[in-house]
């Protein structure tokens, strides 16, 4: 479910956007409120170089970062058909038609194939500023048919999350969508060809609850917001103030459910010697 | 998301709005819950307990029973019926262990070869501290996942609030029914309110647009079949609702009898694959 959007004006304007596009030389971190040069801030993939705070980056970006040179990308024109002809604030299609206009993608995922360290990988990459990142028909679609071209040339497979989890415009479909690529992922373990999940900041809801918790490892970035239900709707329920740190990347790690908290400078080094693991090289 | 819409100047539900109608009839006081099916529907019920690694989360019960003198494992999500025993049940809304213990009883029945039936009736699955700390997130996942393998015959039914993921995490099915009067959705209609219009009451409106009864989710070929209820709805008449359940679960297991295990896993496999395909791409 996508509610956190409203608390969470950076999924309108993600912290990339204010980075990459203010005027000046310089920004100031989100995280230590110290003044960091964007050159500075570029070099180091967008990871503040005084504290580490990791800012939010495009899909694009996140490809860009792990592949060698140029990728192929897939199924790029799949554009939702609004199922239920649903209507919010504004009317679903309506939306979509922005959004594919300022991201210049048709919905919230790229599907990308190419080579890591030499290796052919399909990665799939969620874009947060697309509907805050959720899935609905296009995305069970797209990384489904990844997965099933992973299976057909034994690729190794990730997915890098940044989503509010299922689209709830498209509805019990959007739902569907979590069972679809799941029981692909079964058809890739059965197949031995590894899977990676990579959760950034934030990954909940329905995508957290399906591919996101599937992989032969699960990694994330430092500081991201993981989990089922987002932090509100649990204040709600419980009706007590959360702990500090509570659905971080290292409150993860700390109670079991992941393998590895990776600074996003180590990240492609790190992919590299996992997939050495599992698979030998040609 | 952040605009209030101008039906927000709209009012409370009319109590003639049907679809609003359907979501009380889904959360109905009166209506069977999943131990009364499990009593009713099956005989020689034995519930067996616990995930073998946490707890025992009583609100999925499951274990071997019988129907039409065959043996076949039944698991369900059961919301309680008085305030002690809502408590106790957690108003049906599973933790971690809950969705641990009924997938390690649905692969003892694949094991040994036993037709599985889940019945799915929740607001969700519990959103509190100790949940995400034993990775509810991750207990979910990881049914859709192993659903998706089970070598035997898998029939989910939405008998009342089919909430999300936490209720699609016994769903994975070969047959999907649904009661005439229950719903199935992404989110509930109040969560869905508050989203768009910042205002749970605006919840029926949330209903219409959500498409969650059981017709429209057969229209969009999401469920297989609409079990029919009761004139004015399944607690009108709990036994006419068993007869029709029995019914509708017998006729799905002979439908599925004749495929072989790696039929049913490919059954399975296909209906969710070709399922939900709503986008269109460029020949
Ligand atoms: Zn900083």
């Amino acid at each position: 479910m996508s509610w956190w959007k409203r608390d969470k004006p950076s999924v309108q304007t993600p912290a990339a956007d204010r980075t990459v596009r203010t005027e000046g030389l310089w920004v100031k971190c989100d995280e230590c409120r110290q003044i960091i040069f964007k050159n500075d801030l570029e070099k180091n993939h967008q990871v503040c170089p005084k504290c580490g705070f990791h800012f939010k980056i495009e899909a694009r970006a996140r490809l860009e970062l792990l592949f060698d040179g140029p990728f192929e990308e897939f199924d790029k024109e799949l554009r939702s058909t609004d199922p239920l002809e649903f209507v919010d604030s504004k009317p679903y299609k309506a939306r979509l038609k922005q959004m594919q206009s300022s991201s210049g993608l048709s919905d919230a995922v790229i599907s990308a194939h190419g080579k890591l360290d030499g290796r052919d990988v399909n990665i799939c990459a969620l874009e947060l500023r697309f509907i805050g990142g959720s899935m609905g028909s296009v995305m069970g679609e797209k990384i489904t048919r990844a997965i099933e071209r992973s299976i057909a040339h034994r690729e190794p497979f990730i997915i890098i999350s940044a989503s509010g989890g299922a689209r709830m415009q498209e509805g019990a479909a959007s739902l569907m969508q979590m069972a679809k690529i799941s029981a692909a992922l079964m058809r890739l373990d059965e197949v031995h060809v590894p899977f990676i999940s990579l959760l950034t900041d934030p990954t909940t809801g329905g995508v957290t609850a399906s591919f996101a918790m599937l992989g032969d490892i699960n990694i994330a970035e430092p500081g991201a917001l993981i989990g089922f239900a987002g932090p509100r709707v649990i204040e709600q329920t419980i009706r007590q103030k959360l702990p500090d740190g509570f659905q971080t990347s290292e409150f993860l790690l700390k109670h079991g459910f992941l393998d590895a908290v990776v600074p996003r400078g180590e990240l492609k080094a790190f992919l590299s010697r996992s997939l050495d693991f599992f698979v030998d090289r040609a | 998301m952040s605009t209030p819409d101008s039906a927000a100047s709209l009012t409370a539900p009319q109590p003639s709005d049907p679809i609003w109608q359907r979501v009380e009839l889904a959360r109905h006081p009166k209506r069977p819950l999943a131990l009364d099916y499990i009593e009713r529907v099956f005989t020689d019920f034995e519930e067996f307990h616990g995930d073998r690694a946490y707890a025992d989360d009583s609100a999925i019960v499951g274990g071997p029973a019988r129907f039409d003198n065959r043996p076949v494992m039944v698991i369900g999500q059961h919301k309680g019926r008085d305030t002690k025993q809502k408590l106790q049940r957690n108003f049906g809304m599973p933790k971690p262990e809950g969705y641990r213990k009924a997938l390690r009883l649905m692969k003892m029945a694949s094991k040994f070869g036993r037709p599985i039936v889940t019945l799915l009736d929740t607001p969700g699955a519990y959103p509190g501290i100790d949940a995400e700390e034993r990775g509810q997130a991750e207990a979910i996942a990881v049914n859709l996942r192993e659903m998706a393998r089970l070598e035997v015959p898998v029939i989910a039914i939405v008998i009342g609030e089919g909430g999300s993921g936490g209720a699609l995490a016994l769903g994975v099915a070969n047959r999907v029914y649904m009661l005439e009067n229950s719903i199935y959705s992404v989110i509930s209609p109040e969560s869905c309110a508050a989203i768009i219009w910042r205002d749970a009451g605006q919840k029926h409106l949330a209903a219409r647009a959500l498409r969650l009864t059981a017709r429209d989710l057969l229209g969009l070929g999401i469920i297989d079949k609409v079990i029919g209820e009761p004139e004015g709805g399944a607690h009108e008449d709990h036994e006419k609702t068993f007869e029709s359940m029995g019914a509708a679960v017998r006729a799905g297991l002979e439908e599925l009898a004749p495929l072989t295990r790696a039929q049913l896993v490919d059954d399975r496999y296909q209906k969710f694959r070709r399922m939900a395909g709503f986008f269109s791409e460029p020949q």
